[in-house]
């Protein structure tokens, strides 16, 4: 189908490819004969019009005919279905072996802990690069037991990574419905409002306070941020994987957050050094001096500790809220922090 | 020796990304030189010493940096044989919209920067829509979301390249574009190559030095404003 682009007038591909038309428009160019094929059109086009497209003719009928088979290939669901990475291991900074061979799974949370500098973050880029021992930690990441093929690692069409840090940050002028809009269209997504009630619902779910649609992104707080970009990644984000660096200090529910990950079938790493999040992984790596150290796997007897280490985190905030709003601190206060731990 | 172009608008992140491409090439034992072209002053040629590369600055002043490219790259070409260079970059600020260094067939590398908002890939010209390569930058800052819209846009302005993120302070995502450059191709010299589109030269009156105001001042190809 794809192949015939050329033989089409206007008319009929602006039918079949409703966003072909948003090739002329983002060109600059209106006007447009709907009765002319592409080729016939770029004949007809003044050399004026043309030269301020940044295109000359031949240019212009080869974009079009590529900018259609990408998108249509943005349709297809991914092909590249992950069902697990597997770490094999390289070297510490001291260039110690690691000797390991650590497979993850769908479904999976991982936590990475470590002191400030071991290679927590290191260790989240190899699996973001794929490294074939060419990083400086001489890691190998294989895909699905298998050494990824070449294409699969450049392309970032292929991209099974998405990724979550302290660092980022809402830059776009939009309001919050109008940024899911375009982030679903760039998917190439048809129920559009249905997923942004999902995720503005889901979002909310983690965030402290409240946020409506129209909330311009750039005035969401830290926590509303993070729980939109989680909620986001979540439901609209093809990427198999998901990498969170460091977003303790972020005022959201964290483990509704990994949860939503979770049950949208992705291997979750998390690199942190909040002791809920540290829990949350059903295994945990340990990073010392650049190299995985150990793996721990989350025991029962961790698991029910949980909710008390939560509590405690809860009792924190709830005391620094209290301060941020001229507080003071008193007995029952204190009283209140011992009873949690008994 | 192989020959590529970098292009992108002021501080897009040009020189972070060539620094740690270079890096990956060095350590492989490959000789690398840079040129960088700008209008009236630059830094970057001390950042490229830094990592002990060789490296000439080309100051294009009031002339449009790309026109000064074009006309003095074959110059640049010798030099990069005489110093016996595996791979000689060019660095070459995009300050006019319109204009672009890529030749054909020479490996040519668009690089945006994701702060710089989702309807800047449209805006760039052939600079970016006829690169064979589109680098994004700053993808550290932006949330995962920012990132997939703004590669969508690029997407959309040259769907033929093959686009990477790559981090310009740590140089996540520079082992892969290195990769490419390893496969670019070799040259003796670019004489009757051809650039990718045409630089438009003096148009009107006022390139060649007109500054009166008036219908009757007017001369060459005039364009009219729609109101
Ligand atoms: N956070 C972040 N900053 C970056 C990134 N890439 C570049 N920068 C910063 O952006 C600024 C400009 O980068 P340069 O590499 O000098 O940009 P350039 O395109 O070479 O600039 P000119 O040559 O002056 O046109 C520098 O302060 C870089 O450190 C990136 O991926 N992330
Ligand atoms: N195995 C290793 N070999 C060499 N360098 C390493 C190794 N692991 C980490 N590094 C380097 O150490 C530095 C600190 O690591 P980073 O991942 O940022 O630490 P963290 O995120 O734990 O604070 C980085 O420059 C990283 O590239
Ligand atoms: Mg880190
Ligand atoms: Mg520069
Ligand atoms: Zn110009």
């Amino acid at each position: 189908m794809v192949k015939d682009i050329a033989l089409f007038r206007m008319e009929q591909l602006f039918k079949i490819y409703p966003y072909s038309e948003d090739y002329f428009v983002s060109l600059g160019i209106n006007d447009i004969d709907h009765r002319l094929t592409i080729e016939e059109l770029a004949v007809s086009m003044q050399d004026e019009v043309l030269d301020d497209t940044g295109l000359n003719r031949e240019q212009l009928v080869e974009n079009f005919i590529l900018f259609i088979e990408k998108m249509e290939t943005l349709k297809k669901p991914p092909n590249n279905t992950v069902e697990s990475i597997t770490i094999i291991g390289g070297k510490d900074k001291s260039g110690n072996d690691e000797n390991i061979n650590l497979e993850f799974k769908v479904g999976e949370v991982i936590s990475i802990v470590g002191p400030t500098g071991s290679g927590k973050s290191r260790l989240l880029a190899d699996i973001e690069c794929l490294a074939q021992r060419d990083t400086p930690t001489y890691r190998q990441i294989l895909l699905n037991g298998e050494i990824p093929d070449i294409n699969k690692r450049f392309f970032i069409e292929n991209k099974l990574v998405a990724q979550l840090s302290q660092n980022m940050n809402f830059v776009m002028d939009l309001l919050v419905e109008e940024f899911i809009k375009l982030h679903a269209e760039s998917r190439m997504i048809n129920n559009i409002e249905k997923i942004t009630e999902e995720i503005i619902i889901c979002a909310n779910d983690m965030a402290g306070e409240k946020f409506d649609r129209n909330t311009p992104l750039t005035q969401l707080s830290g926590g509303q941020s993070r729980a939109l970009m989680i909620a986001d990644t979540a439901l609209l984000s093809l990427s198999p994987v998901v990498l969170i660096d460091e977003i303790e200090n972020a005022g959201i529910d964290r483990k509704k957050a990994i949860e939503l990950l979770v049950k949208k079938e992705k291997i979750v790493l998390i690199s942190t050094h909040d002791p809920v999040l540290a829990l949350v992984g059903d295994k945990r790596i340990v990073i010392k001096n650049g190299g995985i150290n150990k793996v721990i796997n989350l025991s029962k007897e961790e698991k029910k500790y949980i909710d008390i280490l939560e509590a405690i985190d809860k009792k924190m905030t709830g005391i620094r809220n209290h301060l941020r709003n001229g507080g003071i601190i008193d007995d029952s206060i204190i009283d209140s922090i011992y009873r949690l731990m008994q | 020796m192989k020959i590529v172009t970098v292009s992108g608008p002021p501080s897009s992140g040009k020189t972070a990304v060539i620094v740690k491409t270079i890096e990956n090439l060095t350590r492989d034992g490959l000789k690398i030189g840079v040129i960088k072209f700008d209008c009236l002053s630059t830094y970057d040629d001390q950042l490229y010493k830094k990592i002990g590369v060789e490296v000439k600055v080309g100051l294009s002043g009031n002339l449009c940096p790309d026109h000064y490219f074009i006309s003095n790259i074959e110059d640049c070409v010798k030099w990069g044989l005489v110093e016996n260079l595996d791979i000689l970059i060019s660095e070459s600020a995009g300050l006019c919209n319109r204009c672009s260094p890529h030749i054909k067939d020479v490996l040519s590398i668009c690089v945006v920067d994701s702060l710089s908002g989702v309807n800047t890939p449209k805006k760039i010209g052939p600079m970016l829509k006829l690169a064979d390569i589109v680098v994004i930058t700053k993808g550290d800052i932006v949330s995962q979301a920012e990132r997939e819209v703004f590669l969508f846009s690029v997407k959309q302005a040259n769907p033929k390249a093959s686009i990477f993120y790559i981090n310009g302070i740590t140089g996540q995502g520079s082992y892969d574009l290195s990769v490419y450059l390893k496969r670019a191709e070799e040259f003796e010299t670019l004489t009757h190559k051809k650039l990718k589109f045409s630089m438009p030269a003096a148009v009107c009156s006022y390139c060649t030095g007109e500054i009166r105001i008036g219908e009757e001042y007017l001369t060459g190809n005039i364009k009219r404003i729609k109101i």
